[in-house]
Formats: structure tokens, C-alpha cells, sequence
């Protein structure tokens, strides 16, 4: 795969200039083989919007929200401190992040120990550059398919961000096809509160296998969401099914992506 | 001799507030036992239409639409019937009939009112105690509701029912009031069940009827302290000083942020005082507000039942962490009310009665924060006490242990390194 246009935000003061957006690719969207996809997706729409955009490359680490949530909240702070000392060295104003988690905790818990900026979540920050119209989806790949959504628990209730992925799933020219448990009664996909990184405690089943069976019961064959770890934890989860139904799981970026060709 | 009805009727009244004010400033005092961070009582206009719109305007009750409507009718019942109680208390005190009749076809209106909303009360209660004994929903039946849970839940809605009987009867039987025939929508049609008595036995059921109501109501006010029903007066105050920040904003403890600074140089160690103990492990390391919503909780079980964990077969049910800490606040009250002060009883909140499988099942999805009808915050207690069994007991799970030590040193929960993060470009 060729190489895409990317800057870091190094690379934008070595020149003297700045960047409109810092895109903040979290730990997940730059190791883990399937997050990466959204990772490249989202920058083929920065750069075909031609948004002038930074990332940190090796300045970037984690947010914390992992250790915080497993109750770390030393390393939490620390994460966040030493996080906070780069953004404000390099004048970060906006960030816009493919990750709820990193999206939930830099607009949330980094205000207080003195990290303020304009965060966004991707799906947002596509539906800004719509409206001022700077980007364009007109159907695509997906008319008239029928296309479900996963709410991220950290986008969703955590944030009460429900309707810029639904608005950009309707751009596309899809029938959304709802979910039982949807928007603020959305069932977690099983990952939050560091449980990606843990064994789950004894139970009847798999978070993911419940909301992956919800999903199955749903007509459409195709399921969007906006996080990676919910990306992982859905694709496990459908994969499961005995019978190979085939349930493919997408970032909504990925959709867009699709939809135009990019 | 005329006067010793009024005695009774205020020596009465009189034991029965002083005996509910006694148990309101245990109440206080338990939830003042609390010392862990709140976030700041800032917006007050944001916090009183919180309170107005979820409190009094019941509007979480109706995400669950049968349980909702029902609920709103018997809190509406209750707010509107017990109108009634002033001119029953003061023709109590003052030896007084139906005081407030002379206001004529206004009075007929209210205590029209008041009897059609008795009915309503009773056809709810009968449906809530369907549900509960006979349709026997999942909610209403895990471990922790077993026992005094279980009862307390069937003796609130006896109590309405008895209560709401009581009030009619108490209509049906007054000749007075039946023969002004103004506002006996409902007791007009019992009444004729009474004709064959005479007009002095009337009066004598009539007399029983209005006793058993007072001292019935005066029962029941003294009874919420024991019983989860302490939610009709909590919940006022648990939706006001409930989060009014985004529900996925966890609070950055102040304690540690002081250690922080002194790690990284920007304060010296001189500017800690007291010492302190880094998450909960047991009632008091809770915030007053965590305690309030102990006590505020009417253990209806919503949040445990869109609990990921929970529905999965987890351990973990937010409406027992609640639970078992209002226990744990009775029993820590118990031992101050017989010392004095608190007496270490070698017991915690974690270990005797939460454990550490409840805790880590919890995916801090925020699903139980969000059905709650009056805004407790169960997430927020378990990340205290996730924190206390990180920070103090160093007791997490081995791989949570690794992803703890891969972010300490290359910056991600993984072990890859943090020079290779443009590597996804390749």
C-alpha cells in the first residue's frame, strides 16, 4: 500500500507554520493491524478535504484512560501531565481523535490539569467539514443497503454524540437499520474500563457475543461503529456466529471512504 | 373530657416528628461520615432544573413506559392526596370536623380529586405488586434482594393500599360528608354498602377509620428511614447535587494530582498536609454525596439490568454496590451510636461485602448511570474502589498489571514502541 500524505506536527514548526488540526491516532489506531484501516481512512478524507493536519508520530502516547479506568490513577496523571506538556509546547488548539476513549479523556479529564483544547470526534469533525462545506459525500458503493449502527459507550452516553455518525451513515445514501439496544440504551461492546486488555470475569457469555447475537438479529449485514476497540471486540464477536453469517464491521470513516472511492 | 381526643391526637403527632427528626439527623450525620472528593456545587441553575425535570417532573421514570406511567400516577397520588393531611391534622389538634368544607364546591373538587387519585393509587399498587409477586419480573430477584429487600418492597405497597382504603372508608362512612354530597365521587358509590348501619355505629367506623389513616401515615413517615421508600425525600437532593458534567468525565483526584506535581518539580513537598488514603475501601473514604445516593436508592433494579456484566452473568450488579453500602453505613452508625465514635470493627466495604470479581467485571459503560431514575452514580464508586485496590492493595489482575507497566514505559497499553508510532504509514 502506498504511503499517504502525513505531517507531523514537528514537521509543521520546523516550517514555521501550523496545522489546523492536531490528529490525535491514539495507541490503538497505531499498532493494532485493524485499527490502523481507520487510522487511513480518516487521513484519505483529511487529505481529500485538504485540511492542513498534524500528528505527534513518536511525541504521541497514551492518554490514560486505560490505567485510569483500571483505577491507576497515578499513571493516569503522569500519562496526562507529560501528555499535556507536549500539546501546549506545540500550541495544540484542536484535536480531533478516531478514538472515543482518547476523545472522552482529553476533552473531559485533561481540562482540569491544564490541557484545553477543541477535541473532536472523528465523525464530528467529518460533519463540521460538511456543513462548511469543505467535503462532500453523495451516496456511493452503499445506496439503499442497509446499514446498523453500534454506539461506543465513550462516544455515546458518555458524551451524548449520537447523531454525527448516524447523520454520516445517512450521506452515504444507506438505510439505517437501528439496533434494539441503541443510542443511550446502547449494551457496551465489552472493551471499556480496561477490559480490552483482560481476561472478562466468570459469566454466562462474552459481552461482545450478546451485543454480536443482537447484531445477527438485525437485517443488515453491514455494521458501522467509531471505535477501534468496539471494531475489534464487534469483529470477534460476529465472527463467532457457527453458521459464517457473514456481519462485516466498519468504522464509519471506512464507509465514507468506500462510498467516494478515496 | 372533650379535649383528650385533641391530647392524644398531638401527643401523638408530636412523638411521631420528633421521632422522624431523630432518625433525619442520623441520617445526616451517616452521610457526613463521607470524605471523598465531590466535584465542585457549581451551575445552581443547572442543578435545580435537574432537580425539577427528573425529580419532580419524574422524567427517567418513563424510559421504562409500564413501570413509569404507573409510578408517576401513585407519585402524583401521593403528592395530591396528602393535602388532605392538613386539614386532617389540624382538625386533629383542634377537635375540629372537615374544617376546610365551608370553602364549598371548591372543597368537593379537591377531595373529588383526592378519592379518584386514591383509586388510581390502588389500581397501580395492585399492578406494581403483580409484577413483583406474581409476574415475578427478573429484576425483582437477584441474591441481594432476598429477605428485608424483598419485604420491605411488599410492605411499601401494603402500606398504600391499607392507606388508600383507609381514605375512602374513611368518606364512606361520614354521614355529614356523604349526605353534603359534594366531592364523594367515589366514597358515594361505597357508602350505600353502610346504609344498614345506624348513624351512631357509623360514626364509630367513621372515627376508627380516620384514626387508623392518621396513625397509619404517621407509621409510614416513621418507617422511610428503615425502607428503601427513603427515595421520596432523597431524591430531591440526590438529583441536585448529581453530576452535572459529561457522564464519561471520571474526577481527577486532587490527592494525587499534589503527588504528581511533587514528581514532576512544580511543588514542593511541604504544601501536603494531611495524610491520605488513595480510593475507597470502605464507607467513609466515600464522598457524602456516594452515601446520599446509598440512601437514595429505591432499589429498582434498572441499572443492574442493562449492566453489560450483569446481563451476561457476571457478578457484578450496580444495585447491590448501592445496596451494600447503605448496609455497611447502618452498620458503621450502629457501632458510633453505641461508642460514641467509631470502634474499628475489622470490617471493610470491600471484602465483606463487595467483592473484588464485582469490581472488575464493571466495563464503565455508564449504562447504570444513565437508567438511574434519580441520579445515583454507582461508576463512581466502583472506580473508587478500583483505585484503593490499585493504589493501596496493589491487588489487579495480572494483565491489567502488564498493560499498567507497557504505558509506563513506551506510552501505549501494548508492548510496542513509542518510536515505531508512525509505523502505521508503512
Amino acid at each position: 500500500m502506498s504511503k499517504l500524505k502525513i505531517k507531523t506536527v514537528e514537521d509543521f514548526q520546523k516550517e514555521g507554520k501550523s496545522a489546523e488540526i492536531l490528529f490525535w491516532v491514539g495507541c490503538a489506531g497505531s499498532f493494532d493491524d485493524r485499527a490502523k484501516r481507520i487510522t487511513k481512512a480518516f487521513v484519505k478524507i483529511l487529505n481529500s478535504a485538504n485540511i492542513s493536519f498534524g500528528v505527534l508520530g513518536k511525541d504521541e502516547s497514551c492518554t490514560g484512560d486505560p490505567a485510569k479506568r483500571a483505577g491507576n490513577e497515578f499513571l493516569f496523571q503522569m500519562q496526562a501531565m507529560s501528555n499535556i506538556e507536549v500539546l501546549n509546547s506545540y500550541e495544540i488548539k484542536t484535536i480531533v481523535t478516531t478514538c472515543p476513549h482518547c476523545f472522552n479523556t482529553i476533552k473531559n479529564e485533561y481540562p482540569e490539569l491544564g490541557g484545553v483544547y477543541e477535541v473532536y470526534h472523528h465523525t464530528q469533525f467529518i460533519n463540521k467539514l460538511l456543513e462548511e462545506g469543505r467535503f462532500s459525500i453523495d451516496g456511493g458503493t452503499f445506496r439503499g443497503k442497509k446499514i446498523t449502527y453500534h454506539d461506543p459507550c465513550f462516544l455515546g452516553r458518555a458524551n451524548k454524540v449520537y447523531n454525527a455518525p448516524r447523520n454520516l451513515i445517512k450521506k452515504i445514501d444507506a438505510e439505517l437499520s437501528e439496533l434494539k439496544r441503541c443510542k443511550s440504551k446502547a449494551l457496551c461492546c465489552g472493551a471499556g474500563g480496561a477490559q480490552m486488555f483482560k481476561e472478562s470475569e466468570k459469566g454466562e457469555k462474552e459481552i461482545n457475543i450478546e451485543r454480536a447475537n443482537e447484531i445477527k438479529d438485525n437485517p443488515a449485514k453491514i455494521v458501522a461503529t467509531g471505535c477501534p476497540f468496539c471494531n475489534t471486540m464487534l469483529t470477534d464477536g460476529t465472527k463467532s456466529f457457527e453458521d459464517n453469517d457473514t456481519v462485516e464491521v466498519f468504522d464509519v470513516a471506512e464507509l465514507i471512504v468506500k462510498a467516494k472511492d478515496l | 373530657m372533650q379535649l383528650i381526643p385533641n391530647i392524644i391526637f398531638s401527643t401523638i403527632l408530636l412523638i411521631s416528628i420528633g421521632f422522624f427528626v431523630r432518625n433525619l439527623k442520623r441520617l445526616r450525620r451517616n452521610i457526613n461520615l463521607g470524605r471523598g472528593q465531590t466535584e465542585p456545587i457549581n451551575n445552581k441553575p443547572q442543578r435545580w432544573r435537574n432537580m425539577i425535570r427528573i425529580a419532580l417532573g419524574q422524567s427517567k421514570m418513563v424510559r421504562r413506559p409500564i413501570a413509569g406511567v404507573l409510578h408517576i400516577v401513585v407519585y402524583l397520588g401521593f403528592i395530591i392526596i396528602n393535602i388532605e393531611l392538613i386539614e386532617i391534622i389540624i382538625d386533629g389538634v383542634f377537635g375540629t370536623h372537615r374544617i376546610f368544607s365551608s370553602m364549598g364546591v371548591f372543597y368537593g373538587f379537591l377531595i373529588g380529586s383526592f378519592e379518584i387519585f386514591a383509586v388510581l393509587v390502588l389500581i397501580s399498587v395492585l399492578i406494581f405488586w403483580f409484577r413483583r409477586n406474581l409476574i415475578r419480573l427478573k429484576r425483582f430477584y437477584e441474591l441481594k434482594m432476598i429477605g428485608w429487600p424483598k419485604l420491605d418492597a411488599d410492605l411499601i405497597l401494603y402500606f398504600e393500599i391499607v392507606l388508600m382504603s383507609l381514605f375512602l372508608l374513611m368518606n364512606a362512612t361520614d354521614v355529614g360528608f356523604q349526605n353534603m354530597n359534594n366531592g364523594n365521587v367515589i366514597s358515594g358509590m361505597i357508602y350505600p354498602y353502610f346504609t344498614e348501619f345506624s348513624i351512631e355505629s357509623l360514626h364509630v367506623f367513621e372515627r376508627t377509620f380516620w384514626w387508623l389513616h392518621i396513625i397509619g401515615i404517621l407509621i409510614f413517615l416513621n418507617y422511610l428511614y428503615y425502607s428503601k421508600h427513603l427515595h421520596i425525600i432523597l431524591a430531591f437532593p440526590n438529583t441536585f447535587y448529581g453530576s452535572i458534567e459529561n457522564k464519561g468525565k471520571l474526577n481527577n483526584m486532587n490527592s494525587v494530582t499534589n503527588e504528581v506535581n511533587i514528581m514532576l518539580g512544580k511543588s514542593n513537598e511541604s504544601e501536603i498536609s494531611e495524610d491520605v488514603n488513595f480510593g475507597a475501601s470502605d464507607v467513609k473514604d466515600l464522598s457524602w454525596l456516594q452515601l446520599l445516593n446509598a440512601y437514595s436508592c429505591t432499589e429498582c433494579g434498572r441499572c443492574t439490568n442493562s449492566c453489560p456484566a450483569n446481563i451476561t452473568g457476571k457478578k457484578l450488579s450496580p444495585r447491590k454496590i448501592m445496596m451494600d453500602i447503605r448496609d455497611r453505613i447502618e452498620e458503621v452508625g450502629k457501632i458510633i451510636d453505641l461508642n460514641g465514635s467509631f470502634v474499628d470493627d475489622n470490617k471493610k466495604l470491600i471484602g465483606d461485602y463487595i467483592s473484588e470479581e464485582e469490581l472488575w467485571a464493571c466495563t464503565s459503560c455508564n449504562a447504570c448511570v444513565e437508567e438511574c431514575p434519580i441520579s445515583i452514580n454507582p461508576l463512581s464508586v466502583i472506580m473508587d474502589m478500583r483505585r484503593y485496590l490499585i493504589m493501596e492493595n496493589s491487588s489487579a489482575p495480572g494483565e491489567l498489571n502488564n498493560m499498567m507497566s507497557n504505558i509506563e514505559n513506551n506510552g501505549a497499553p501494548w508492548p510496542y514502541n513509542q518510536q515505531d508510532r508512525l509505523n502505521w504509514n508503512e
